[in-house]
C-alpha cells in the first residue's frame, strides 16, 4: 500500500483538478495516497463499500448521506477527480481579497454558495431543490436519539420548516435556507483544516 | 463549595477519626511515649499473655497502636473518595475547578484535623516509599492512558518542548532566584548555587493533565491536547533525572570545586539516563506483551502480569540509576497496542480500572501529607523568596512556551497559534511531583530546607487554586465561541449537521503525517512484531457466543415492548400529516430548543477526551450504538424494499426505533476497532459489535470476498431477531432474506461462499480475526440460505 510512487507524476489529470479545485501541490499528493489507500482491491476507483470501511462513518448518524454525497446522479464508482471536487468544497476559504474574482469563471468549489449547496443536498434526497418537510423530518430522525418521540420530532421538523419558509410552500428552497443561515459562518464551519 | 458537600459526608468520617484519636490517646497513654510504633504493638499484644499474670479477662479492649498506621491510610483515602463523590454530585463544580484543588482541601482538612489533635500522624511518605511505591502507579497511569497516534505524530514537538522546557526551566529559574539571594537584604545568602538549581528543577515539574478536564468541552484542537498530554508525561521524569543528577552533585564532597568536566559529566549522564530508561522500557514492554500471548487459559494474571512487567521495569531502572520513570512510560506505551488486543476483555477492563484506582490513591496520599505538612509548625517564611519563587515560575515558563514554540513552529506543518501557546502557558500547574520532590530533600545536605518546602506549597496552591479556576473561562475567552446565544432551532439542526459533516469528510479524508517513518513503522509491526506478539488463535466463540446473546436479548425486548409492528406507524404519520401548521408559543420553542440540545447527537471526538480521574465511555459508546442499530435496520428495510440504500420515501424505516442494546460490552468490537486502524483511525474504546472493517492488504485474491462479507453480518443479524435464536437454522418468518439476491452492492456475494474452503488455521493473528467472523457467518449463511450449503 505504500510502495506506490508518489510523486506528482503518478497523480493523474493532476493540473486540471488543481485548477478546478484550487488544491495544492501537497495537499493533492496527499489526497492521492488517501485515495489510493482506501481503494482496497487497486480498482483505480472507489465503490461505496469502500467508503462504508472508514469506521468512523459507521458511528456518524448522516454516515450513509455522507457517503452517498460522493456518488452524485446514481453513479456507483468513485474515480479520484470525483473524489477530490467533494472535498474541494471542505477546502479553507483562501484569505484573499474576494473582489479580485474573476466574475466570468466558475464559482470556486469552496465559496460559501457552494458550501451551503453541498449541505443543501444533505437534506434534499430528492432533488427537487426544496427541503419539504419530510425530509426535514428524515433528517432530524437521523440525528436525534431514541428517547425523543416521535411527536416531538414531528412538531420540531415542523417548527424547523416553519422558521425558514418565507413563500409558504411548506418546503425550504436553497435560498430560503440560504438567508436562514446569512449569520452563521459557513467558511469556518465546513473548513477542514488539513486540505489548505 | 466542595466543602459543602463534605459536611454530609464528614459528620460520618470524622465520628471514625475522632474515635480513632480517641483510642489513639487512650492508647497512648498507657505506653510510654506518644510515638509507640506499631512493632512495640505487635510484639506487645502477642507477648501480652506471658507479661500480664493474674488479669481478668477483659470482654472489651481497644487496642489501636496495632492498626494505626493502615486505619488511618485507609481513612485518608475513603475521605477523599467521599469528597470526589461529592466534588462530581455538583455538575458544574468539574467544569470550574481541576480535582486536585479537591484533593488539596482535602488534605488541608486532615492536616488540620491532625494538627488539632495534635496526634502524630503515620509515617507515610519518606523517600523510598515516595519512590517505590507512590509514584509508579501515577506514572504508569499516564503512560498507559496516552493516546499513540498522536503522539507519535508530534513526537519531535513534544520531545523539544517537554524537554528543552523542562531544562529551561529548571536552570532559569534556579539562577534567577541565585541572583537573588545575592541580595544580602533579603537573608538568603547561605543558599548556594546548586541547592537554586536544585529547587528550581523540582519546581519545574508540572502537572497540567490535572487542567485538561476543565476546559475539555471548549473543543481545544487535537494538537494542543497532545502538547500538554506529552508535556505532562515526559516532565515528571526529566524533572527527577535533573533532581537526582543535582542531588549527586550537591553530594560530592568539594562541590564548590565544580569543573566543567562534571558538568560534562551530568550532561552526558542526563542523556544516557533518560535514554537508557526507554530503553529499558521498550524492552520490558516487549517481553510482557510477549509473554500475555500465551495466556488465555488463565486470564486472570494477566493484569498481574501486565503490572509486575511495568513495576519491574520501573526497578531494573531504578538499579542501575537510569529514570525509572521513563522507563515504566515507555513500558506502558509499547505494551499497551499488544496487550490490548492478547488479553481477554474482563482483563483489560480490570487493568483499566485497577491503574486509575492505584494512581488515584497514590495521588491522594501525596496530597493528603501534602495538606498534613502545610498545616504544621515546620514552614519557613521568607516574603522575598517566595515572592520571586512565584514570579519567576510564570515568567520563565512564558519565555520557555514562546521560545520553544516560535522555534518549533517553524518547521511544523500546522504551527500552534498564539493562542493556543497562551493556553500552554497558563496551564503550567504543579501538582504532586514538586511536592513530594521538595518533601523528600536530604536536611542534612539543605539546611534550609522547610524554605524550600513551604516555596513549593505556595507555588503549588497558588497555581492549582488561582490558574486552575481561570483557566476555564481564559479558554473560552480565547475560544471566542459565537455570542448569539439564541439560536433559532433552524440553525441549531443546521449548525450540528454541518459539524458532523465535517466530522465525516475529516474521516474519509483520514489522517495526515509524516508518511513514510509511520508506514515502515506499521509494515514492520505488521510483519514481524505482531506475528511474535499477538496470540495465535482468538477465540472464536466468544464473537459467536456474543452474537446470540446480544439477539436473543434484543429481541426478546422489541417483542415484549411492541416496537415489533411496524404498521402502525405508517397510519399515524398520515394522520398527522394533515395537520396544518399552527403557530407555536415561545415556550413550546423553548421546549423544543431543549429536546434539541439534549438529545441531538454529539459529534465525534477525534481524540478521546483524557480525564486523568476518571473512565468515563459511556455516552459515545451508547450513542454509536443507536446509530449503528438505526443503519442496520434502514438498510434491512431498504433490503426489503427492494433498493440497495435508502433513497426517496421511506415509509417503514423510519418508524423503527430500537431501543439500544443491553450495555455489554462486546469484545469483538473492540477487536475489531483494533483492526480498524488501517483506516488510520483511532477507534479504540468503541464497541462494534457488527461492523467489521478494514481488510489487510496481504488477504490477495480474497479481499473482495471479505469485503463483501463484512456487510453481511450486518445485514443477516437482523433477520435473526425477529424470530428465533439464529442456531436454530429454519426461518420462516418474514426475516428471511435471500441473501444471494444479486445488488450491485454486494455483487461479490456468490464468489465468498465458494472460498469457505481456506483453512481456518491460518498463520498471521490478523486473519484469524476475519477467520473468526467468518465462521460466524457462515452460520448465518447455512442457517439462512439453502442456496448457499456448498459445504
Amino acid at each position: 500500500m505504500g510502495a506506490r510512487a508518489s510523486h506528482a507524476a503518478a497523480v493523474p489529470g493532476a493540473e486540471r483538478i488543481r485548477r478546478e479545485t484550487g488544491f495544492s501541490q501537497a495537499c493533492l499528493l496527499r489526497l492521492h495516497h488517501r485515495f489510493q489507500a482506501l481503494d482496497r482491491n487497486n480498482k483505480g476507483y472507489l465503490s461505496r463499500v469502500d467508503l462504508q470501511q472508514i469506521g468512523a462513518l459507521a458511528v456518524n448518524p448522516l454516515g450513509d448521506r455522507i457517503i452517498d454525497s460522493f456518488f452524485p446522479d446514481g453513479n456507483h464508482q468513485l474515480d479520484f477527480p470525483g473524489f477530490v471536487r467533494v472535498l474541494a468544497h471542505f477546502r479553507p476559504v483562501d484569505e484573499e481579497d474576494p473582489g479580485v474574482r474573476d466574475p466570468k469563471q466558475p464559482e470556486p468549489l469552496n465559496s460559501r454558495m457552494n458550501k451551503l449547496r453541498f449541505a443543501f443536498q444533505l437534506y434534499d434526497l430528492d432533488r427537487d431543490g426544496k427541503i419539504s418537510r419530510n425530509e426535514m423530518l428524515q433528517v432530524l430522525r437521523l440525528m436525534v436519539g431514541v428517547q425523543v418521540t416521535e411527536e416531538q420530532l414531528e412538531s420540531i421538523a415542523d417548527r424547523t420548516v416553519q422558521e425558514a419558509d418565507e413563500d409558504g410552500d411548506g418546503a425550504v428552497s436553497f435560498l430560503e435556507f440560504t438567508k436562514s443561515l446569512e449569520k452563521m459562518n459557513i467558511e469556518q464551519k465546513m473548513s477542514i483544516r488539513i486540505l489548505k | 463549595m466542595a466543602l459543602k458537600m463534605l459536611l454530609p459526608a464528614s459528620p460520618a468520617s470524622c465520628l471514625l477519626l475522632l474515635v480513632a484519636l480517641a483510642g489513639a490517646e487512650a492508647a497512648s497513654d498507657s505506653n510510654e511515649s506518644a510515638n509507640s510504633t506499631a512493632q512495640d504493638a505487635v510484639s506487645a499484644r502477642f507477648a501480652a499473655s506471658s507479661r500480664e499474670p493474674a488479669e481478668r479477662i477483659s470482654v472489651f479492649e481497644l487496642d489501636y497502636d496495632y492498626v494505626q498506621v493502615p486505619y488511618e491510610v485507609t481513612l485518608w483515602i475513603l475521605l477523599a473518595s467521599l469528597a470526589k463523590i461529592g466534588f462530581h454530585l455538583y455538575r458544574r463544580l468539574p467544569r470550574l475547578m481541576p480535582e486536585s484543588c479537591l484533593l488539596i482541601l482535602v488534605g488541608a482538612l486532615v492536616g488540620s484535623v491532625i494538627f488539632g489533635t495534635d496526634h502524630k500522624s503515620p509515617p507515610v511518605m519518606d523517600s523510598s516509599i515516595y519512590f517505590l511505591y507512590l509514584l509508579p502507579p501515577i506514572v504508569l497511569e499516564s503512560g498507559y492512558f496516552m493516546p499513540t497516534r498522536p503522539f507519535f505524530e508530534n513526537l519531535g514537538s513534544i520531545l523539544w518542548w517537554a524537554g528543552l522546557g523542562a531544562l529551561i526551566n529548571a536552570f532559569g529559574i534556579g539562577l534567577s532566584l541565585y541572583l537573588v539571594c545575592q541580595v544580602q537584604a533579603f537573608g538568603l545568602g547561605d543558599l548556594h548555587l546548586l541547592q537554586n538549581l536544585l529547587f528550581g528543577s523540582l519546581i519545574s515539574a508540572v502537572d497540567p493533565v490535572a487542567v485538561l478536564a476543565v476546559f475539555e468541552e471548549a473543543r481545544v484542537n487535537e494538537q494542543l491536547y497532545m502538547m500538554i498530554f506529552g508535556e505532562a508525561l515526559l516532565n515528571d521524569g526529566i524533572s527527577v533525572v535533573l533532581y537526582n543528577i543535582l542531588i549527586a552533585f550537591t553530594k560530592m564532597h568539594k562541590f564548590e570545586d565544580i569543573e566543567p568536566v562534571d558538568i560534562l559529566a551530568g550532561c552526558a549522564r542526563f542523556i544516557v539516563v533518560g535514554c537508557g530508561g526507554v530503553f529499558f522500557g521498550i524492552i520490558f514492554g516487549f517481553i510482557s506483551a510477549f509473554i500475555t500471548r500465551f495466556t488465555q487459559n488463565i486470564s486472570a494474571i494477566e493484569p498481574l502480569i501486565v503490572f509486575m512487567f511495568s513495576y519491574l521495569s520501573y526497578l531494573a531502572a531504578e538499579t542501575l540509576y537510569l529514570s525509572g520513570i521513563l522507563a515504566i512510560t515507555a513500558c506502558a506505551v509499547t505494551m499497551k497496542k499488544y496487550v490490548e488486543e492478547n488479553v481477554s476483555q474482563t482483563s483489560y477492563t480490570t487493568i483499566k480500572y485497577f491503574m486509575k484506582m492505584l494512581s488515584s490513591v497514590s495521588e491522594t496520599l501525596i496530597f493528603i501529607f501534602m495538606g498534613v505538612s502545610t498545616i504544621g509548625k515546620n514552614h519557613e517564611w521568607n516574603w522575598a523568596f517566595i515572592c520571586f519563587t512565584l514570579v519567576f515560575c510564570q515568567i520563565w515558563r512564558a519565555i520557555s512556551v514562546f521560545a520553544l514554540f516560535y522555534v518549533s513552529n517553524q518547521f511544523r506543518t500546522f504551527p500552534f497559534s498564539l493562542k493556543d501557546q497562551c493556553i500552554i502557558f497558563y496551564s503550567g500547574v504543579r501538582g504532586a511531583g514538586s511536592f513530594s520532590l521538595a518533601f523528600l530533600l536530604p536536611l542534612s545536605l539543605f539546611p534550609r530546607k522547610k524554605l524550600f518546602v513551604t516555596a513549593t506549597l505556595v507555588v503549588i496552591y497558588f497555581t492549582v487554586f488561582i490558574q486552575g479556576i481561570t483557566i476555564g473561562p481564559l479558554v473560552r475567552y480565547l475560544d471566542v465561541r459565537k455570542t448569539n446565544k439564541k439560536e433559532s432551532i433552524n440553525e441549531e439542526l443546521h449548525i450540528r449537521l454541518m459539524d458532523h459533516l465535517k466530522a465525516g469528510m475529516e474521516d474519509v479524508c483520514g489522517q495526515w503525517s509524516h508518511y513514510q517513518v509511520r508506514d515502515k513503522f506499521k509494515k514492520f509491526d505488521h510483519k514481524y512484531l505482531r506475528k511474535i506478539l499477538i496470540r495465535k488463535n482468538l477465540p472464536k466463540s466468544s464473537i459467536v457466543s456474543l452474537y446470540k446473546k446480544l439477539e436473543m436479548k434484543q429481541a426478546i425486548e422489541m417483542a415484549e415492548t411492541g416496537i415489533l409492528s411496524s404498521t402502525a406507524f405508517s397510519v399515524l404519520q398520515q394522520a398527522q400529516r394533515t395537520q396544518a401548521t399552527k403557530r407555536l408559543s415561545p415556550e413550546d420553542v423553548e421546549s423544543m430548543r431543549d429536546i434539541l440540545t439534549q438529545n441531538l447527537y454529539q459529534v465525534r471526538q477525534r481524540t478521546l477526551s483524557y480525564n486523568k480521574y476518571n473512565l468515563k465511555p459511556q455516552s459515545s459508546e451508547k450513542q454509536a450504538k443507536e446509530i449503528l442499530i438505526r443503519r442496520q435496520n434502514t438498510l434491512r428495510e431498504s433490503l426489503r424494499k427492494g433498493r440497495s440504500l435508502p433513497w426517496g420515501t421511506q415509509v417503514g424505516a423510519k418508524n423503527i426505533r430500537y431501543l439500544s442494546f443491553p450495555y455489554s460490552k462486546p469484545q469483538s468490537g473492540r477487536r475489531n476497532a483494533g483492526a480498524a486502524e488501517a483506516s488510520d483511525d483511532d477507534s479504540s474504546g468503541l464497541g462494534l459489535p457488527f461492523i467489521t472493517f478494514s481488510a489487510r492488504p496481504q488477504l490477495g485474491s480474497l479481499r473482495e470476498s471479505r469485503l463483501a462479507q463484512e456487510v453481511i453480518p450486518m445485514k443477516s443479524l437482523p433477520q435473526a431477531t425477529m424470530t428465533v435464536p439464529f442456531r436454530d437454522g429454519r426461518d420462516p418468518g418474514p426475516g428471511r432474506r435471500t441473501v444471494a439476491r444479486p445488488r450491485p452492492l454486494f455483487f461479490t456475494l456468490e464468489e465468498e461462499f465458494e472460498s469457505r474452503a481456506e483453512s481456518d488455521e491460518e498463520a498471521s493473528a490478523l486473519r484469524v480475526r476475519w477467520t473468526a467472523e467468518r465462521g460466524h457467518s457462515r452460520e448465518h449463511g447455512q442457517s439462512h440460505s439453502p442456496l448457499l450449503r456448498r459445504k
